[in-house]
């Protein structure tokens, strides 16, 4: 064990070290916030042209309350919520603010229709309009009621408190034949597939780096030297561990390193955007929520909120590290025993076909998974071990049934149990092996060997 | 006593044999060659004295216990081919093969330092291993090798790679092991080495042991019982002064001497030859040709093959 140890310690304090590992860990996050924080960006850049936003306010709170801006033009109107629809469809206006009422409640929420991502400056717009509004309103009816009961002064301290308004806006973007998407809906499959394609990169890049560290020993005759003080099995799995430690740790760098940015970002940037993080924050808020349920006038919102609550949060963050590491140490073994079997990286090619396969097949279903999350091809591919790492994940944010995550996790490890024994009888004799040219016969050989 | 004791150790991979029923005994303080031509089976016998792997049939005794892995710590183990992380630090390097060894921290750091200045390479410390020469690679492999003072030391061509100078300091720190305790298992091709340093030698051909003993007593026994002289030119065939008993190997001149080498058949003596020759030549030398281990490596694998 003390012997795992040290090997686990020099893999991970030499790549921890190395040039490539900082310069990723900075560009990585980079990437991603810009990824993020670019479109926001962009979506507040005018062209000149002015932009029609139709309002169908049931509430009749908002009527004038919005006021033309550089680029926005506020329409008010009565139609229902289909007609108007319609009509920014064969108008080609660009948004249709929709503000359901609600029966026991201020209004708290509404939905921007459009067939064009609204820029977050119009979201914010119309979010401080609103919230603001509101507040006047609130104010009025405490303002009236103090009057009504003037003992109630207590209430009167709360006053910032109580009419503090949090207002809901869901996007919706709308294609051309007039069907809807829920943004939220695009947000979950991005949820699924990223986490599945994270998995899917992280496999191969570390595991990438466990082939090339184990012929490293091999070719330039490091194992000679210690294996003598080292058991194979010793070395090989302090290489698989310490290697997963390194992708963890630039992992967790990565998700730090770009909610810092991001948030920096948006505190230098604009005292209100909203980020992506913004969206999911809203889900929790709403207190109103409950009653709007019950009002058949929301029936929309309603869809939209029951779909993200159901997304169980912890589910999909213990799941991922699961099955990001789980997934990692299946395919790790295999890539260590391949590195041991050759003598140069020409004659990887014909053993990593076998590995590699597999795992393009896995986000090749997980593309589909996406779209059709309960479907018989994600359901068993999202049990066999060898790609059930990405699919179960790009099922998980949709929700699936707690015991087959439970049997896919215990397949999964079975699977890394099976592939790191298979893995370590390679290991041990293609280690020492110079000259012979491997082929799969020989391999098998090898695993058979006795002792 | 023996330190170290093979019996009938075999080992087969599949399609051939690479050690047939081996017995070797290495005396306790002594330096062992074990020879043998390419692919003979020598690093196999190697890894199974370390338990790298195991052998097939056979036992193996370590000071009479018989060999677990409690006795590995006990070894130290100088492969041929030997190589070290490229991007690692020296010093970062050589903690960790010595604390992979067993030593601690402490420890490790203390002998480091000593052998770090015995060598007079303090310097390198901080360097990384591929700015190193591979003499200077194999410098470090050396030190990390004996750093754990262990009874039994195995070489294996541990001079490969060392300028003469290098190779002078590395015999004498070899001896000096000897002297402080050590035993050494010394593998190598080269034979002018293996006549400087070894006491007694083994040597494996076709995964089999052929000869091995003591140095001397081998030499003696593969004495050929040829002489060679040197004299000043006369007028006249050397062979003229011999019958038939005697052969001429070689015979030649150079600016003022003359020179030959002659074998006797079995049953003669030094005196017998000089008799026939002191009458007639001016011998300026006279000396017994005695076989050089490189002499008996070739005639023995050779013989081996014959068979």
């Amino acid at each position: 064990m003390k012997k795992i140890m040290l090997v686990i310690q020099r893999e991970y304090m030499t790549r921890v070290r190395k040039r490539s590992f900082i310069v990723m860990t900075i560009l990585g996050p980079l990437l991603m916030a810009s990824a993020f924080v670019i479109p926001m960006y962009l979506a507040t850049l005018s062209d000149g042209e002015k932009r029609v936003v139709e309002v169908l306010d049931e509430t009749g709170w908002f009527y004038e309350k919005f006021r033309d801006t550089d680029e926005y033009e506020f329409k008010y109107t009565v139609q229902d919520l289909e007609t108007a629809k319609r009509e920014l469809l064969e108008n080609d206006e660009f948004a249709l603010l929709y503000i359901p009422r609600r029966e026991l409640t201020v209004p708290s929420s509404g939905i921007l229709y459009s067939m064009r991502q609204p820029g977050v400056d119009l979201k914010s717009y119309i979010r401080n309009a609103m919230s603001k509004e509101v507040e006047i309103q609130k104010l009025r009816i405490n303002l009236d009621e103090m009057v009504l009961s003037e003992e109630d002064r207590e209430r009167a301290m709360k006053l910032p408190e109580l009419i503090r308004t949090n207002i809901e806006l869901s996007t919706m973007k709308m294609d051309d034949t007039g069907g809807e998407e829920e943004t939220f809906t695009e947000v979950m499959m991005a949820v699924s597939f990223v986490s599945g394609m994270i998995i899917y990169m992280f496999i191969f890049i570390f595991g990438a780096q466990v082939l090339r560290g184990v012929m490293e020993e091999k070719t330039n005759r490091i194992v000679e030297v210690i294996i003598s003080s080292v058991k194979p099995f010793q070395l090989m799995i302090g290489k698989i561990v310490g290697i997963a430690m390194v992708g963890l740790t630039q992992f967790l760098l990565w998700i730090i390193l770009t909610f810092s940015i991001v948030s920096v970002f948006q505190l230098a940037f604009a005292d209100q955007m909203p980020g992506p993080e913004v969206r999911m924050a809203m889900t929790q808020q709403d207190a109103g929520l409950t009653e709007a349920l019950a009002s058949g006038d929301d029936q929309q919102i309603a869809r939209v909120f029951e779909i993200i609550n159901s997304i169980q949060y912890d589910v999909i963050l213990i799941s991922f590290l699961f099955f990001f590491l789980g997934g990692y140490l299946l395919y790790a073994a295999l890539f260590a025993a391949i590195g041991s079997a050759v003598d140069s990286e020409t004659d990887t090619q014909q053993f990593m076909m076998p590995v590699t396969i597999p795992l393009f097949l896995s986000i090749i279903i997980a593309n589909i998974a996406v779209y059709e999350p309960d479907g018989q091809l994600a359901l068993w591919f999202s049990m066999i071990p060898l790609t059930s790492p990405v699919v179960m994940m790009a099922r998980i944010p949709f929700g699936v049934p707690i015991e087959q995550i439970w049997i896919s996790a215990a397949l999964l490890i079975l699977g890394f149990i099976f592939t790191t024994w298979v893995a370590a009888r390679i290991y041990r004799t293609g280690i020492l092996m110079y000259g012979k040219k491997a082929s799969y016969r020989e391999l098998w050989k090898w695993l058979t060997y006795r002792n | 006593m023996a330190l170290f004791v093979t019996e009938n150790v075999s080992k087969h991979y599949a399609g051939h044999t690479a050690l047939d029923k081996v017995n070797i005994e290495v005396p306790e303080q002594s330096i062992f060659g074990l020879l043998g031509p390419n692919g003979a089976g020598k690093t196999s016998l190697i890894r199974i004295i370390n338990r790298i792997i195991g052998p097939d049939e056979g036992k193996l005794y370590f000071k009479g216990e018989k060999l677990q892995q409690k006795h590995i710590y006990r070894i130290g183990y100088l492969p041929e081919e030997r190589g070290l992380y490229k991007k690692m630090r020296v010093g970062e390097h050589a903690m960790y093969l010595a604390r992979l060894k067993g030593l601690s921290k402490q420890d490790a750091t203390i002998r480091l330092k000593e052998w770090f200045d015995k060598f007079d390479i303090g310097s390198w410390w901080n360097k990384r291993v591929e700015e190193l020469s591979k003499g200077m690679q194999q410098k470090i492999q050396f030190i990390v090798c004996v750093l754990h003072e262990p009874e039994l030391l195995i070489f294996d061509e541990p001079f490969t790679g060392f300028d003469p100078i290098n190779v002078n300091i590395l015999k004498d720190e070899i001896l000096k092991l000897r002297e402080n305790g050590a035993t050494i298992i010394f593998s190598t091709h080269n034979m002018a080495s293996v006549e400087e340093l070894c006491d007694h030698i083994a040597l494996i051909d076709r995964s089999k042991k052929i000869l091995d003993g003591k140095v001397k007593e081998i030499k003696n026994q593969y004495r050929s019982n040829a002489y060679s002289i040197t004299f000043d030119h006369f007028d006249g065939l050397l062979s003229s002064l011999l019958d038939n008993r005697f052969e001429i190997i070689d015979e030649g001149e150079d600016e003022d001497r003359r020179f030959a080498n002659i074998r006797m058949t079995n049953g003669l003596e030094s005196k017998d030859l000089l008799e026939k020759l002191v009458k007639t030549l001016n011998i300026h030398s006279y000396n017994e040709i005695l076989p050089t281990m490189n002499d008996i490596f070739i005639s023995v694998v050779k013989e081996n093959e014959g068979r």
